[in-house]
């Protein structure tokens, strides 16, 4: 199984080497994509967790016992039109065409409403228009 | 009687605002509906537009002096280098310099995320840039170290000195081997899974004026959104190709070296661009206008994108390798529909260059025309056209053993 996770947790519980014991005691592979954590020590992690199904129940419910609160990561992205120079490389990368060239104006537009996330326009893009965004919470 | 039309005279009507101005787009419609000679006669200026990647470009800047002075020896501009081998606080900023903490492509495809061109925009942007300089201290020059912080309007001086720009005519890239390349041209997926290709097609400068008829040493132009000139041909400047039957070079061939005020420049029209697993560049704006002195002229300009043809090249190997291989020609129209066949195989083509940009750019420069704000300059002197004898060259591969650089000859 393999699932990417944003894990929001309290000052007490980042005292916890949850890492470790995911990694030592669980025997997950674990890949951090993005963490914050604030000086009060609250925060939180997103991470892509890997293992066989039975370890990842375990992990999980080990983290959930902490208190820690797990949601599945929401990831979109972002076109920034006004850094974009409309060339249109990534209108030709797009598999689901959400980011499409008008062939009479040439122009593209971004429907999000198509975008999969498959993340192809951000290698592309020259300029960096193109964002991935981390749905996180303000607080919990 | 055949139009014939001086520049003296285009200029007398663009001061009195009756020049008629159209874009190399607009052109074709109106010759279209009025015809060659008919257009001629009414048309005065076509303006030109491109906005593409153009790595061979630049800027000088003199810096003023600090106190004590410095003869700078290596200078960096927010941590990209700039090349300081010339006077004590003049430098040139390269648009393809990396910086210099970049992991290049140590980590394949790096990201290249800051560069010269970069650093360009900046400064235009009237951002603050980190200058550090470094030197070894003379009696006249005792400075050894410079850190501070300056803007565009603190330098003495700022010009923009493109040695190659407005490529006339492209290669149309595609990839024959099996893994994807990561190039200059973009990525490229294996097994010719898309084309890429630049140039602004019927809007792109020297396509509207194939021999450089009017384009020469001295031309006033639109150049990052303020005004330049052209300096000289630009480097690798090469027009005697195969060309079709409107004068249209069918390969690369003449290109344009360019200079202008950067402190008359524009954010929008200089953007630093990045290009994985290639490098850092800088996307230039450039528009020329084109003095309909005659019905040729007026021909020229009326080029379409169905009557551009631009080569197809191997990235894989041919490129890289200079392998000798004949993949036929793409035409502009189809290239920009979207989709091209190559070798009976319908590939999705990927723009490197922004055609609105180039649109906005030819009816910006139509309107300062228009306004007045704008006069044509004749050619101090022409650059080589197609009559021309120049060969293509490459680094000759000979053993250096037993040459000292120089050093012993003196």
């Amino acid at each position: 199984m393999k699932n990417k996770l944003v894990c929001y947790f309290s000052a007490a519980q980042s005292e916890q080497p949850i890492i470790y014991r995911l990694i030592k005691n669980y025997d997950l592979v674990i890949n951090i994509l993005k963490a914050d954590i604030n000086p009060q020590k609250e925060g939180y992690l997103v991470v892509e967790l890997e293992g066989d199904k039975e370890s990842y129940e375990a992990g999980t419910r080990f983290m959930a016992s902490l208190g820690v609160i797990m949601e599945p990561l929401s990831e979109s992205i972002v076109w920034n039109e006004k850094t974009c120079i409309q060339c249109g490389a990534c209108a030709s990368f797009c598999p689901t065409e959400a980011l499409e060239m008008d062939r009479e104006s040439m122009e593209v537009s971004f429907h999000n409403d198509r975008c999969v996330v498959c993340g192809m326009c951000l290698e592309c893009c020259p300029t960096r228009a193109i964002n991935l965004h981390f749905e996180i919470k303000e607080a919990v | 009687m055949a139009v014939q039309k001086s520049y003296e005279e285009i200029n007398e009507k663009i001061r009195k605002g009756e020049a008629v101005v159209v874009t190399a787009e607009e052109v074709i419609g109106i010759v279209a509906e009025k015809g060659y000679e008919k257009a001629a006669r009414e048309i005065d200026v076509v303006t030109t537009g491109t906005f593409g990647p153009m790595c061979s470009s630049g800027a000088f800047i003199n810096f003023g002096h600090s106190n004590p002075r410095i003869k700078m020896k290596k200078v960096w501009l927010n941590g990209v280098e700039a090349y300081s081998g010339i006077a004590a606080v003049d430098a040139y900023i390269g648009a393809a310099q990396v910086a210099e903490n970049d992991p290049e492509n140590k980590v394949f495809p790096g990201r290249f995320v800051y560069g010269g061109g970069h650093v360009i925009h900046d400064l235009v942007a009237g951002k603050e840039i980190r200058l550090e300089a470094t030197a070894y201290g003379t009696d006249c020059y005792p400075n050894r170290k410079v850190d501070t912080i300056i803007t565009l309007d603190d330098v003495n001086d700022a010009f923009l000195f493109n040695p190659r720009n407005a490529y006339q005519n492209y290669n149309c890239a595609i990839n024959l081997g099996d893994r994807t390349l990561y190039t200059y041209m973009g990525i490229l997926k294996p097994h010719v899974g898309n084309a890429s290709y630049g140039t602004a097609g019927q809007l792109s400068p020297l396509l509207n004026d194939p021999y450089y008829r009017t384009i020469g040493i001295g031309t006033r132009i639109f150049l990052g959104g303020g005004i330049g000139y052209v300096a000289w041909n630009g480097t690798q400047h090469h027009p005697n190709v195969l060309r079709g039957d409107n004068g249209v070079p069918m390969a690369t061939a003449g290109t344009l070296s360019l200079i202008g005020d950067l402190k008359g420049m524009d954010p929008d029209w200089l953007v630093g661009l990045s290009y994985i697993g290639y490098g850092a560049t800088m996307a230039v704006g450039v528009g020329i206008p084109i003095p309909i002195l005659d019905e040729e002229m007026l021909r020229y300009t009326a080029v379409k994108d169905e009557d551009i043809f631009c080569p197809i090249v191997d990235y894989n190997e041919q490129y890289p390798y200079s392998k000798p291989m004949d993949l036929g020609l793409a035409n502009f129209k189809e290239l920009k529909s979207g989709r091209v066949t190559i070798n009976g195989k319908s590939v999705v083509t990927t723009p490197q260059s922004s055609y609105p940009r180039a649109r906005k750019i030819a009816e910006i420069l139509k309107q300062w025309i228009m306004k007045g704000e704008f006069e044509l300059t004749q050619p101090v002197a022409a650059i080589p056209s197609a009559d021309a004898d120049i060969v293509f060259k490459s680094i000759p591969d000979r053993n250096p053993n037993g040459l000292t650089n120089g050093r012993n000859k003196r």
